[in-house]
């Protein structure tokens, strides 16, 4: 068993920064309130160190809490696709070549009224993000972005039309829930035209995890600072599980 | 403005002659087209407005029967048909309106006296001309009544909530806060649409729809502030997309200030298709240029699509494409935002520099132009401190090259729609810099040939090379082998090319023809 709390500059301080925002005017009275707020989340001390006024009747706070809440580190399970490190783009080639033998398809898409190409643009475009290259530059790759708004309808006759390996499906906007929403509609569609063991199908997004993903009926979802490389690696060792 | 980077002016001269070659074909083809969205923004202007119990509006309605009635009839513009519906009915608009929305199709009148239809029309026509220039002298006479005390750049924040009325106290915050700018983002996917919703709306995606009561709501509230501010706030809204020209016609009417409104961006990152774009695009800025209306260019799309630092000479390119197109549509460089963006990779050495050469230079060359600097959005991470600090050179850049229209950075960018609290440390962090680095610039020079000076030069001669490389290939072609933005777009693929229209020998568009005439538009 092993006891954490957050540090501020010694062992179990358990400092907390916050900062937010109060429907009342700033003033003495909007600092008091802030700061018994804070306690009332259980802190065991709280310093508003800073406000202002953002509009007539908004304010907002910085404060510092302290907390005694600990959790054991031993007991927690990380919501990642897979504990391993990732293959990089030279050994997830090697790795189709030796176990594959052929090209691995792959089509993505940002699906339903998302306009947000960041993600799948991150992921598939030949330049990558951050130094790492998208699939599109994976030689023993064959990757189709379709870019942003796409139906899951389309998403899919495509990748029957390329006979793909897996499909990405990828969602920015979260606001009312339209990501659960679009997500729920393409396994739903896979599983009313049986087609759903056909593809591996990967979710992705800022705001996706893998166990959303995999409750959603996905095989895999990856959120914020996943790469290609991530993307790649699972798919491939998925495919030579499934052979 | 004493140039800090000796571009040669010849050169900067060819790009623009090659910006002149490259969209002089395109411009024939726009004079002899028309498009669904066209013909739906002049009835618009002519009072066809409100909407069918199930949604669809009176323009879109009185489009589709014409075209239902006979495929070709469009051709001779659909005005004819509301103003000759006009006089037969004996009616005002809004009856005429009511009656179309429960039913009443315009084709079903014969054709009566043409000049009477072309007397009613003109009438109504210098009726709603009339309307926007009245509009334009308020604003103008605002901008001269509270003069000095916006900020420069103007500071530009946006609202996204969905609800208009929602939206409202988010925007007034803004500005209490000190924006200068109030954008309202439009729902996901309304681009899409090949028709403007119509009402107050309180559902949207990531953003609200534009709808003309909803500029109007929003309008209203934005003056509120102005007058207790002493300090007018420009509204922006996005005219790209479908229906550029009825959501530019709407925003003449109820007085927006700024319109996004780029003449490729439909084609390259919303799969419409390139002829309707550019049909489009003109009527648009034709009335965008009639109301004033700055409009915002979209050039940072290039960046966040592509990398920022290889990919820089497509955003001059661009520049010098949408001004070229602007003019054609009657704009002055006053109204035309050139868009840019500080896009490139915090890891890269020397990338602030690399940053403002690229901005300076946009300055040089687009002296007149009030141009708009997005910030940092592609490489903003949940590391909300980092995102803080990339602003913080965003904004030292944007106030030492003088930019017009400044798009404040948000340090949540990439994780939720702005917080209240979010856009006050923007403003605040704009504000700290902008005034503690207000005379700075003017102090400096950079040295002849050192790393900012050479990026103008070299980012310019690439840019050259590929206004080259469009003009030998021709835009349409071009567009199709993907030059720009590394898209590829079939001519007739993408979204909306059924609504083209072939102009008729007797196409009739009497605000087009006024709108000509009043912007000295000789072609």
């Amino acid at each position: 068993m092993k006891v954490v709390r957050p540090y501020g500059d010694t062992m179990d301080d358990g400092k907390v920064q916050l900062s937010f925002t109060l429907p009342v005017p700033d003033g003495a009275k909007g600092r008091e309130a802030a700061r018994k707020l804070v306690l009332s989340w259980g802190f065991k001390d709280c310093e508003v160190v800073h406000s202002a006024p953002l509009a007539a009747e908004f304010s907002f706070y910085v404060a510092y809490g302290k907390t005694e809440s600990s959790i054991d580190y031993d007991s927690v399970v990380a919501d990642e696709a897979s504990a391993d490190a990732s293959m990089n783009m030279d050994e997830v080639n090697e790795y189709i070549r030796r176990n594959l033998g052929r090209k691995v398809v792959v089509v993505g898409a940002c699906t339903g009224f998302d306009a947000h190409t960041v993600g799948i643009d991150a992921i598939m475009n030949m330049k990558g993000y951050n130094h790492h290259f998208g699939l599109e530059r994976y030689p023993e790759m064959e990757a189709y972005n379709l870019g942003a708004q796409v139906p899951n309808e389309k998403l899919i006759d495509y990748a029957l039309k390329v006979n793909a390996d897996a499909i990405l499906v990828s969602q920015v906007v979260t606001q009312k829930d339209t990501h659960i929403h679009n997500m729920t509609e393409f396994i739903e569609l896979l599983e009313a035209k049986g087609l759903r063991d056909r593809f591996i199908c990967v979710a992705g997004g800022p705001r996706i995890g893998n166990k959303l993903a995999v409750e959603l009926g996905f095989d895999v979802g990856f959120g914020r600072g996943a790469y290609a490389d991530d993307v790649a690696t699972f798919i491939v060792k998925k495919l030579a599980e499934k052979n | 403005m004493k140039s800090k980077l000796n571009l040669p002016a010849d050169r900067v001269a060819y790009a623009r002659q090659l910006a002149e070659r490259i969209t002089a074909p395109v411009q024939d083809f726009i004079d002899g087209h028309s498009s669904v969205t066209v013909e739906r923004a002049t009835l618009r202007l002519a009072g066809a407005d409100g909407a069918s119990p199930d949604g669809v509006p009176v323009a879109n309605l009185v489009v589709d029967r014409i075209r239902a009635a006979d495929p070709a009839a469009l051709e001779d513009g659909a005005t004819l048909r509301y103003v000759n519906a006009l006089l037969k009915t004996g009616g005002n608009e809004r009856a005429l309106n009511d009656r179309i929305a429960a039913g009443f199709d315009v084709t079903s009148l014969p054709l009566g006296d043409r000049a009477a239809i072309e007397a009613k029309a003109d009438e109504i026509v210098a009726g709603t001309l009339a309307r926007i220039k009245r509009n334009r002298e308020f604003r103008e006479g605002k901008l001269e009544q509270w003069k000095g005390r916006n900020n420069s750049p103007l500071l530009y924040l946006i609202v996204a909530t969905g609800n208009i009325y929602e939206d409202v106290k988010q925007a007034a915050a803004a500005a209490e806060q000190g924006a200068d700018v109030i954008a309202v983002i439009r729902t996901t996917a309304q681009s899409l649409l090949d028709y403007v919703p119509y009402g107050a709306t309180t559902e949207g995606f990531g953003g609200t729809y534009a709808t003309q009561e909803n500029f109007r709501i929003m309008r209203a509230a934005l003056d509120e502030v102005a007058e207790k501010q002493q300090r007018y706030i420009r509204l922006t809204n996005y005219a790209s997309g479908l229906c550029m020209p009825e959501i530019a016609a709407m925003g003449a009417v109820e007085r927006l200030d700024m319109m996004l409104n780029d003449s490729m961006y439909g084609i390259l990152f919303r799969d419409i298709n390139m002829y309707r774009t550019f049909v489009d695009q003109m009527f648009s800025r034709m009335l965008n240029s009639y109301a004033g209306v700055i409009i915002n260019t979209g050039e940072d799309n290039y960046l966040t699509t592509s990398d920022a630092f290889e990919k820089a000479y497509t955003v001059l390119a661009s520049q010098l494409l949408n001004e070229r197109f602007g003019f054609r549509a009657g704009m002055p460089s006053e109204l035309l935002g050139l868009g840019h963006a500080f896009e490139m990779d915090p890891s890269r050495k020397n990338g602030f520099m690399y940053e403002l050469a690229e901005a300076q230079m946009a300055r040089e060359i687009f002296p007149d132009c009030p141009l708009k600097y997005m910030p940092p959005t592609k490489h903003m991470s949940g590391d909300i401190f980092k995102g803080t600090e990339m602003n913080t050179l965003f904004n030292f850049v944007s106030k030492a090259t003088n930019q017009g229209i400044h798009l404040l950075g948000m340090l949540t960018e990439a994780i939720h729609t702005p917080f209240m609290m979010d856009r006050y440390l923007a403003v605040d962090n704009a504000r700290y810099v902008m005034n503690y680095i207000d005379g700075f610039y003017d102090d400096v020079e950079f040295k002849k040939d050192g790393i900012v000076v050479s990026r103008a030069h070299q980012v310019l001669g690439e840019t050259i090379e590929f206004l080259e490389l469009v003009e030998r290939t021709g835009m349409f072609d071009a567009i199709e082998q993907g030059l720009f933005a590394e898209m590829k777009r079939p001519k007739d693929g993408g979204k909306g090319f059924e609504g083209l229209v072939k102009k008729g020998p007797a196409y009739y568009n009497p605000f087009e023809k006024a709108l000509k005439r009043e912007l000295g538009i000789v072609r």
